[in-house]
């Protein structure tokens, strides 16, 4: 090196200087643009095209979205915040993504930085999709289910018939309303606190037509207090048409249904109400509950009533358990409609649910022993999202 | 007539809300997104009929002089105030500052505090009886709720490690195996009963027995 070393201080100086702008340059320009992947978003209703990437390090303030149709100019769209790594492009009107049209994107650095932008992506085309693919498994169940069910609905209508397991708890209505007869008092029915769009409210109301038919026979008054007034509506119609059928639309009247309120616990001081000063022979909760349900079975239980308790939500059931004489839980209370009607159709349908049911436990089994010998798949695609 | 109308509102409805929620295509997605808007537009409308029976109830009750009358004014006037001062602030009645706020906030939050509030001695009465030991059951239960109990509180791992991790191990493996076991079997009732439904095997409305339909 006796160039450079001739050259001075100052002139090693400059020369390091250049050196060093030079190793940037070559850095800058060889740098790689990372990559960004862009596909239509899967599973939706179209006009979505889904942006992944993954940021360099460090990764700007922020990002400005460019979006082209494929052979046209780049315009931005959208600005990101530098952290994301992924983005929905969706928009609405002519300046979102329509489906059918074939785009392109690019992320640029935001202050700007050559260096930090993004490759172009890939070529995405946005549309919807006929199936969701995450809910095929679903399907797949509910097919089955459907199949079974009509093989058993033709045996029904063949005449076989089946025994099922005695459910205590669907017996003991009877005869909570027979006791309630015998003392002269009446039976209070809360079907849940949630609205008529829940399916354990709408399983309750079933039931409440059989128990509305037995209350009718036996000239037992039946009291209905509801927290919904959709569920008021319905539940007024059922226990209306219930005492029909019995021929004793005369005994039905106006104030048996009710609607009380939809507050929680202003629900819960009206019906603990009703029990302290009616005091029922029989308390029959059979519904969705939640912290209302110990409240509820604990004034039932303190004023001596015969209390059946069912739901399906499963961190009530211990309260019903202790509180209550009988509780029908699960899918015992799912059941109580059909098993109380004992009309074939229906027995077939639970027997139905018994073979899918005995169906997904083999399922269950033979995905945890292939799970054991190290292969997750069969559990991975009973996953739900 | 009267059954075979409800029953094909109630077919068509339940098989496309089946279709429509395994098809995210607009040809279906659009007008299942609509039916959702019509649900809220009907709970919205039962709401009349609701405050008309509670209206037409209590007056009842009021006019007839029967018995606990008086309690019935209060729950009247209660309602008729808040519904005038609702009405009175218009869109602004949520505001934090209105005087349906004030209301809410001063009088019926504190009241459904009140009831919550009596959950503690209610869980005190039951818990009473359900750890009494009368049999193998009531033993088992005992036994892992005073486990449980000692092992979520820092006495437990004081006396010994093993008392949380037995917590946790009673909490992670019985407890959750049992209660998947009811979530599974519920799922299948759920699907069961919304199957019925469908297929109009099973009805709440209408007069005569449910059967038939499919």
């Amino acid at each position: 090196m006796p160039l450079i070393r001739s050259l001075g201080r100052a002139g090693r100086s400059a020369v390091a200087l250049a050196g060093a702008a030079l190793a940037l340059v070559v850095f800058a320009g060889f740098a790689a643009a990372f990559p960004l992947n862009a596909i239509n978003t899967p599973n939706d209703r179209g006009q979505s095209v889904t942006l992944t990437w993954t940021s360099p390090t460090p990764a700007p303030a922020h990002w400005i979205l460019l979006r082209r149709e494929r052979g046209g100019t780049f315009a931005p769209v959208d600005t990101l915040d530098g952290a994301m790594k992924t983005h929905t492009d969706e928009g609405e009107g002519a300046q979102g993504v329509q489906d059918g049209t074939t785009y392109e994107y690019r992320l640029i650095a935001d202050p700007p930085n050559p260096a930090l932008n993004s490759d172009i992506s890939a070529a995405a085309t946005p549309g919807p999709e006929w199936i969701d693919s995450t809910k095929v498994n679903v399907l797949v169940v509910t097919l089955l289910f459907f199949i079974v069910l009509f093989y058993f609905i033709n045996q029904a209508h063949r005449g076989v018939r089946w025994k099922f397991r005695t459910i205590p708890g669907l017996i003991a209505i009877e005869e909570a309303i027979g006791r309630a007869t015998e003392m002269g008092k009446g039976v209070l029915y809360i079907p849940g606190v949630q609205d008529i769009d829940d399916i354990q409210t709408i399983a309750s109301l079933i039931i409440l037509r059989n128990v509305a038919r037995t209350t009718a026979k036996y000239e037992t008054r039946l009291t209905v207090p509801t927290n919904a007034p959709a569920v008021y509506t319905v539940a007024d119609e059922v226990v209306k048409s219930a005492y029909q059928d019995v021929g004793r639309a005369d005994a039905y009247q106006s104030d048996q249904v009710r609607y009380v309120t939809s507050e929680q616990f202003a629900y819960v001081a009206s019906v603990n109400g009703m029990m302290l000063r009616e005091r029922p022979a029989a308390n029959l909760l059979l519904g969705a509950f939640f912290a209302e349900s110990l409240l509820l079975a604990e004034t039932g239980h303190a004023i001596g009533a015969i209390q059946i308790a069912g739901t399906a939500n499963v961190h009530q059931m211990p309260f019903f358990v202790v509180a209550c004489d009988y509780t029908l839980i699960g899918e015992e209370y799912y059941a109580a409609s059909a098993l109380l009607s004992n009309e074939p159709l229906l027995l077939g349908s639970l027997k139905s649910a018994d073979i899918v049911k005995l169906v997904l436990i083999v399922v269950i089994i033979i995905g945890c022993a292939m799970a054991t010998f190290g292969n997750p798949a069969l559990g991975l695609w009973f996953g739900t999202e | 007539m009267k059954r075979q109308v409800p029953f094909l509102i109630t077919l068509l409805a339940g098989i496309f809300c089946l279709i429509g929620f395994f098809v995210p295509h607009p040809a279906i997605r659009t007008f299942y997104d609509e039916i959702q808007q019509w649900v809220i537009v009907i709970v919205g409308a039962t709401y009349v009929l609701g405050v008309a029976n509670l209206l037409r109830i209590n007056l009842k009750q009021v006019s007839g002089r029967e018995r606990d009358w008086p309690y019935k004014i209060v729950l009247l006037l209660g309602m008729v105030a808040m519904m005038i001062v609702g009405f009175t602030e218009g869109s602004h009645y949520l505001d934090p500052t209105s005087g349906f706020s004030w209301m809410y906030n001063t009088f019926y939050s504190a009241m459904s505090a009140t009831m919550f509030s009596l959950l503690a001695f209610f869980i005190a009465s039951a818990a009473f009886r359900a750890f009494r030991i009368r049999t193998l059951e009531a033993l088992l239960l005992a036994i892992a709720a005073f486990i449980l109990m000692i092992g979520r509180v820092p006495i437990g791992n004081a006396i010994h490690p093993f008392i949380p991790a037995a917590a946790d191990w009673l909490m992670e493996v019985p407890q959750n195996a049992a209660k998947r076991g009811i979530l599974i079997g519920a799922a299948i009732g759920v699907m069961a009963t919304g199957i019925r439904l469908i297929l109009g095997m099973e009805r709440a409305y209408g007069s005569s027995s449910g059967g038939g339909g499919a």
